[in-house]
């Protein structure tokens, strides 16, 4: 059965509809290996049985038309999920039960998708490690004590650990993409707006979006095709004409434009990280693609805008966490202090760090000094890609600055732990889509990533160029399957 | 202008102040669903029935912003004669609270939906124009209720989410009477444009209330206090009142007065300080990242305009004009739009050789009395605008009598009765056959003889005790003009 959990999305949804797999077999599988890898902790919450349960009645009835028939799949724990506990990674929502379902997952139920469970990330998405959670770290199936990048860390562990076939995260400031790159996976940061916010544990508004992740570009294509659809119910969602990701995807990407911004060649970049960028450079030209130099001057600002604004949302989102209504209450003498014990049992240390950072940035007095400034600067880098897509189509950088760290290593230098985002954030700030694939290994066999960057809605070019890219590179990840026993 | 009405100034030992009043009115917007969710707005339904996940803030709820609000403020906007401002922007204003399930509420802070407009008052000693600030858009918060425990406070959001409209006027309002009629009138054009119900009661409108004081004829403005969320007329005058006289204490005694937020103890009459300006929340005001900015295009502003009924200085103006009322009868005809509707009823219903002095004197007089007796609406009259149309009429062409007209309006409650049909049942017609009063009077004459000559004699008092016999006689019937002419002529 092992070798079911190997095989791609596309591969089972093809034995699923040739009746060589059945929907049973398939979950089994999944959950067969998720419970031999609790080492990894990618889950959070189970729900294997009921998983079953919906496989059983899908097979006596199968529905082959639907585009992920009878196909498990485990999801990050910031999408709520109907009756299913909901944690974003956090204390205070420990014994959070919604009564309602995310749009992004319904899209997904409705096309015939079961769900495994939900994934360990880090508390409300906010972490480059998933050191954050309250649920504790996530191995990265790679190596043995390696963070598996965040927030959507545990997304990343399950998908690169086989135990789910597809999964979807949310990316914030690179929360998808980079993780994709510490696991040797596809991530996908859709244009802001393409994918519905609604029912999705907020972290940041303006730049929250979720995306998919999976084990190719195709698969990837699929699912973004799945779960991008316009939602009356979240007011930023945009109501433009969506591709058939899949179905329009090709290799041939002759005559794009590619450009190669000159500030992503940061100081103290790791030499195999330059040359893992000539190398994809060297990829794109091989399939006719055009290298065009480009600038985008305000990159270095980009960094010190998003620990301004995200922190900013991010006080004002989670101020509904107050103990009064849902999730974890600390009784108190009084209000105040049912509110003060509350929030500061419930949230976690790097919670409170944001939470304290933005209530600064948005004080009478400072307001206009930082968040206002910071708006300010976001409009200017959003100017950058503008002015840089008159010359070309897309933009080819790193994911990160480095491959993946050892747990525990960054996670007293909240600095050096923010410096990891450098190459994501930018895309969060000016809305844009961003892709990161896998091009190869460092040094220690570790993945490494780059990221294309397109125009706002054009995740098929970006997709396009990932799939010629992806036939060039023919990335292997390497999985030894070491915390299975 | 003539001013038969003295100023209102406060006197200190030979100082004369001046009052400055500046108002914040939070109306509640008349909708069925909530400005950013679709649950209920009903008023009186049981706790957290009509709450949706967006009114509890539950995770990844977000607010989609409810069209008819927005038509609704921009209407009102219209109405204040008002600025309209095509892009205005959400903003949230952060502070905790129990009954505050965001952590927020979303408000508008710096592009408010409407901008600087005017209500002009109708005061005894003319008109005076108020300048309006601006109107925005924002949520009600829920209710706190402290009082059903002794440990717990209880919370109902029912209201959490409600749509409220905020106007905020200049600071130009000078006394307690000016505040009574500023408030009035801005519900009287909120009422005709079905904006906002007014009920107090309810809650649906209750205004914070900026008061300051300074020595006549400065043209600085002093140091304000706020009065916190006053919701009745009468107390906003009396905490007017006592506050002014307050800071003009402290200022004859040499103190200054600070900046704060005050309550009104409506069982004390007094103001109290509820927080210094030091202690004033810090809102962190900022964008709400949920919404985007809210764009209305010229057209659409275009079609409200269309859809806005006449108002009523425009109304008041025609009564004016057309049925030749004095400006003191139009402003009371069209302070309540029902009231309006109801005398315009009236008037269509009397058709030609109308008289409209009768109409007002009759709904002015006798209807509001009984409206007010019974403490009913005039939408809830007991008497159609036909009936008393009808009534009216009757008068008019001399069928019956002022004085039976009133018995009649008294038979007429109930159940609407037609007075047509009252003078016929009861025989109630007017007599007004000269004749036949001629007879009648000369039997009176004749039984009373002696009270005759005393009437010639010169005592002319008696003349009233012949018309009371006439009418006694006649059972109130008698045409009282044909009797006194046949009584002069007679005696």
């Amino acid at each position: 059965m092992s070798d079911i959990t190997k095989q791609s999305l596309s591969s089972l949804i093809k034995n699923i509809k040739e009746k060589k797999l059945s929907s049973v077999e398939i979950t089994k599988a999944f959950i067969d290996r998720s419970e031999k890898s609790n080492e990894l902790n990618a889950y959070i919450t189970e729900d294997y049985s009921s998983a079953l349960d919906k496989a059983k009645k899908f097979d006596q009835k199968p529905n082959l038309d639907l585009k992920l028939p009878g196909i498990p799949i485990a999801v990050k724990d910031l999408f709520c999920t109907k009756n299913i506990r909901t944690t974003a990674g956090s204390k205070i929502l420990d014994n959070f039960i919604p009564t309602y379902e995310s749009t992004i997952t319904q899209n997904i139920w409705n096309e015939g998708a079961i769900l495994l469970g939900k994934l360990n990330c880090d508390e409300f998405a906010m972490g480059s490690s998933n050191e954050t959670s309250f649920y504790g770290n996530v191995q990265n199936p790679i190596d043995k004590n390696l963070v598996p990048g965040g927030s959507s860390g545990g997304s990343a562990s399950a998908l690169a650990g086989q135990l789910t076939p597809i999964t979807i995260g949310t990316d914030t400031g690179g929360s998808i993409r980079q993780p994709a790159s510490f696991t040797g996976t596809v991530g996908l940061k859709p244009t802001y707006g393409s994918c519905s916010r609604y029912g999705i544990v907020a972290f940041a508004s303006s730049l929250d979006q979720a995306g998919p992740m999976a084990q190719n570009v195709k698969d990837c294509a699929l699912l973004q095709e799945i779960i991008s659809t316009y939602d009356p119910k979240d007011s930023t969602s945009i109501n433009f004409k969506r591709n058939e990701y899949s179905k329009d995807l090709t290799n041939n990407i002759k005559g794009k434009r590619i450009g190669i911004p000159k500030e992503y060649r940061v100081e103290d970049m790791p030499k195999e990280i330059e040359e893992l960028w000539q190398k994809g450079i060297q990829f794109v030209k091989d399939c006719g693609a055009e290298i065009v130099d480009i600038s985008l001057p305000h990159t270095s600002y980009a960094l010190p805008t998003y620990y301004i604004v995200a922190p900013a949302e991010a006080s004002s989102n989670l101020a509904r966490y107050d103990g009064v209504k849902y999730g974890f209450r600390a009784m108190g003498e009084n209000l105040i202090d049912m509110y003060e014990k509350t929030r500061s049992e419930g949230f976690g240390a790097e919670v409170q760090r944001r939470i304290m950072i933005g209530t600064y940035v948005l004080s009478s007095g400072y307001y206009d000094a930082y968040y206002l400034k910071a708006q300010k600067v976001r409009k200017l880098i959003k100017n950058d890609f503008d002015e840089a897509y008159k010359k070309v189509d897309a933009i080819l950088t790193p994911s990160t600055p480095s491959s993946a760290f050892k747990i525990g290593e960054k996670k007293d230098d909240p600095v050096s732990m923010y410096l990891n985002d450098i190459f994501t954030v930018p895309v969060n700030l000016a809305g844009l889509p961003g892709i990161s694939i896998p091009a190869g290994h460092d040094d220690k066999g570790y993945p490494l990533g780059l990221q294309i960057i397109g125009k706002a809605f054009d995740e098929q070019n970006i997709l396009n160029i990932a799939y010629a890219m992806e036939e060039k590179i023919d990335f292997k990840n390497k999985i030894s399957d070491w915390w299975i026993k | 202008m003539s001013k038969n009405k003295p100023e209102y100034l406060i006197n200190r030992n030979d100082n004369q102040y001046e009052v400055v009043i500046g108002l914040e009115v939070h109306a509640q917007v008349t909708s069925d669903s909530k400005l950013f969710s679709t649950a209920s707005t009903k008023f009186g339904a049981e706790p957290n029935t009509q709450v949706s996940l967006v009114d509890a803030a539950f995770p990844g709820m977000l607010p989609v912003i409810n069209e008819y609000c927005v038509k609704q403020a921009i209407k009102t906007g219209i109405g204040l004669k008002a600025k309209i401002n095509k892009r205005s922007v959400f903003d949230r204003k952060n502070y905790f609270y129990a009954d505050l399930p965001q952590g927020y509420q979303i408000s508008q802070f710096k592009d408010p939906i409407v901008g600087e407009g005017k209500v002009i008052l109708d005061m005894p000693e003319g008109q005076k124009e108020i300048g309006i600030e601006r109107l925005h858009l924002e949520q009600d918060a829920g209710k706190s209720i402290h009082d059903l425990d002794p440990k717990n406070t209880f919370v109902d959001l029912n209201r959490s989410g409600v749509a409220l409209m905020e106007i905020v006027s200049k600071p130009d309002l000078r006394s307690p009477d000016e505040v009574s009629t500023y408030i009035k009138k801005l519900r009287s054009i909120m009422r005709y444009l079905g904006t906002c119900d007014g009920n107090m009661q309810e809650g649906s409108l209750r205004a914070d209330v900026n008061v300051s004081v300074r020595t006549k004829g400065s043209k600085d403005l002093g140091t304000r206090c706020e009065i916190k969320n006053v919701n009745s007329i009468k107390f906003m005058q009396m905490a007017i009142d006592f506050e002014a006289n307050r800071q003009v204490d402290l200022i004859e005694e040499g103190k200054s007065i600070d900046q704060e937020t005050r309550l009104y103890d409506t069982k004390k009459n007094e103001t109290r300080s509820m927080r210094s300006k030091e202690d004033a929340h810090d809102y962190r005001y900022f964008p709400d990242p949920d919404l985007l900015p809210l764009e209305v295009s010229d057209q659409f502003i275009e079609k409200l305009k269309t859809e806005i009924p006449e108002l009523p200085d425009d109304k008041k103006k025609r009564f004016i004009d057309d049925f030749n009322l004095s400006p003191y009868e139009a402003t009371i005809l069209v302070s309540d739009f029902e009231t309006s509707k109801y005398f315009e009823e009236v008037i269509t219903k009397m058709g030609k050789n109308k008289d409209i002095k009768l109409a007002v004197n009759w709904i002015t007089g006798e209807l509001f009395a009984i409206l007010n007796s019974k403490n009913l609406e005039i939408s809830q009259s007991p008497i159609s605008a036909k009936n008393l149309a009808i009534l009216i009429n009757l008068i008019k062409n001399g069928t019956i009598s002022g004085k039976i007209a009133k018995t009649i309006f008294e038979l007429m409650m109930d159940g609407d009765k037609d007075p047509q049909k009252i003078v016929e049942e009861k025989g109630l017609k007017q007599q007004s056959d000269p004749k036949a009063l001629e007879a009648l009077i000369d039997k009176i004459i004749n039984d009373n003889r002696e009270k005759a000559i005393e009437y010639k004699q010169g005592k002319e008092k008696l003349f009233g005790f012949f018309v009371g016999q006439a009418m006694k006689v006649s059972g109130g019937k008698a045409n009282p003009q044909l009797i006194n002419e046949i009584l002069k002529k007679k005696l």
